[in-house]
């Protein structure tokens, strides 16, 4: 009698297919509205976009759009000054310390307008999609509490924990700063 | 009648598939000609052999049963039955040992390597080519992207590598199929024997795209060869009118020039397809479209719609931008 129950629960796996949902393409008015942050005067936190939340915040719960952001950072040569995330000539990306704060909008906002000190404006560069895609990576990457998506492991050797394996913190010694 | 004569002769219809421009049944380099050779060899011998089993098996269903038969007559049957046993064992191993050695001088033909080889380094992306074409002097090292072109009659040496996932490089009609592995390359070397176009394709599936994944293959004279080497090398053409100027300025401000290289402008990117002679080519995006500004245009507006998945992201453009960059691309011969 106990197999009836467990065949209806079986359905329920299927719900975790829903993680890896791709959604390849984006509709341009939402491409749009993803640039409309409004970021506090001194460029750090602000307002997320509506749409972020009203798509289910894809780029921080979906492997799919982590992959990308992953993909992104190795294509635009984020390891020249951040490494693997470890820290070189730029700051570290996963030692839970945030120059301008560990929200998406900072970073976000980041990566959009440069900041001083050498990191690069990158919004002639990137999409708004590729930003936030890349945005959604760098809080996986630094995040403190396991997360319920992430993206895939290298298939090389990495000098830093892989992303699946959560929380980063604890890898690197904090930073004295903090 | 007619009907019986139209099923008899549709099956033939089959047999078109077996030429083209992408059939390993239509060899036109030496080591296709091997393996069309091995090809034949081993279907004509197997086919025989089925033949001859089927006749066996149909001649010890029809023969009368042993308990039928007299006495004296089985002791005979017994010792024939053994020579045939024996025989068949015989020459099944004829058979193998000949089939083996055939398979072995043929490929042992197709790797071999000629020391004066056109060496030309091809490179597998998720889902597009690039095809580097290497020379001992720098100035005639070039890059371009899915479209290949050989010298008829001089032994060609493809290095065959990846960069992301594992991808396959399958030109039926001039060689065999050769995977291309992230971090182990592999080598390709045959000599095509026949001008014209052919057709390769990804043999490995390779993610979303994979059927779109197409390369061209252009077999032409060492005199036309020589011409389109030259082309190639040369810098990307200036842009003549003003629209194609604003395209070149859109190519090089916006997105676009963070992943594509065009030669000569300020667009450097080595992420994407190099641009710098795109127009000259026969086909963008990996086979998908022909190159007209149309498709040009259509493909920069919406790329994940006409190739879901690919890497290339749907910048947003105005419409002059787009007929302008769209008029500038095509004009890159």
């Amino acid at each position: 009698m106990r197999v009836i129950p467990a065949a209806l629960l079986l359905p329920l796996i299927l719900a975790g297919c829903k993680r890896e949902a791709r959604e390849t393409r984006l509709d341009p008015p939402v491409a749009e509205a993803l640039g409309g942050v409004r970021v506090m005067a001194n460029g750090i936190s602000g307002q997320p976009p509506m749409v972020n939340a009203a798509q289910g915040e894809p780029y921080r719960n979906n492997a799919y759009q982590l992959a990308q952001g992953k993909r992104l950072y190795e294509w635009f040569n984020c390891q020249g000054c951040h490494a693997d995330g470890g820290g070189a000539s730029g700051p570290a990306l996963m030692n839970g310390w945030w120059r301008y704060g560990p929200d998406a909008v900072s970073i976000f906002v980041t990566l959009r307008d440069g900041r001083p000190n050498g990191m690069p404006s990158f919004r002639d560069r990137l999409t708004t999609e590729q930003m936030w895609q890349l945005t959604g990576y760098l809080q996986n990457l630094g995040a403190t509490v396991a997360a319920t998506a992430a993206p895939s492991r290298n298939d090389a050797m990495q000098t830093r924990p892989a992303e699946n394996r959560a929380p980063a913190m604890g890898a690197l010694p904090v930073s004295p700063d903090r | 009648m007619s009907a019986f004569l139209l099923r008899c002769v549709l099956p033939l219809l089959l047999l078109a598939g077996c030429s083209g421009w992408q059939s390993a049944l239509d060899p036109r380099a030496d080591a296709a000609q091997e393996l069309h050779g091995l090809f034949w060899l081993f279907t004509i011998t197997c086919g025989i052999v089925w033949a001859v089993v089927m006749l066996v098996l149909a001649g010890a269903l029809l023969r009368r049963p042993a308990a039928a038969r007299p006495e004296e007559e089985r002791g005979r049957a017994e010792r024939r039955s053994g020579r045939v046993v024996g025989g068949a064992v015989a020459a099944t191993v004829l058979v193998i040992a000949g089939l083996t050695l055939a398979s072995f001088f043929a490929t042992r033909g197709i790797s071999a390597d000629h020391p004066e080889a056109l060496v030309v380094r091809l490179r597998g992306f998720q889902w597009w080519w690039e095809v580097t074409y290497d020379d001992p002097s720098p100035n005639w090292v070039f890059i371009t992207a899915n479209e290949l072109h050989l010298p008829l009659g001089r032994p060609v040496r493809l290095e065959l590598a990846a960069a992301d996932v594992i991808h396959s490089f399958w030109v039926p009609n001039l060689a065999g199929k050769q995977d291309m592995i992230p971090g182990r390359d592999n080598v390709l070397a045959f000599t095509p024997t026949q001008a014209g176009t052919y057709r390769a394709q990804c043999a490995e599936f390779c993610g979303l795209q994979h059927a779109h994944m197409a390369l061209q293959v252009v077999v032409e004279t060492p005199e036309e060869f020589g011409r389109w080497r030259a082309t190639q090398v040369a810098a990307a053409a200036a842009p003549e009118s003003a629209e194609e100027v604003a395209g070149r300025a859109v190519l090089e401000g916006k997105a676009c020039a963070a992943c594509h290289t065009v030669r000569g402008t300020a667009a450097a990117g080595t992420l994407g397809p190099d641009l710098t002679h795109v127009g000259g080519r026969r086909n963008i995006a990996a086979g998908m479209l022909p190159t007209t500004r149309g498709a040009m245009a259509a493909w920069i507006a919406d790329p994940q719609t006409i190739k879901p998945g690919n890497n290339m992201p749907m910048v947003p453009l105005s419409a002059d931008e787009l007929q302008a960059v769209s008029a500038y691309l095509v004009r890159l011969r």
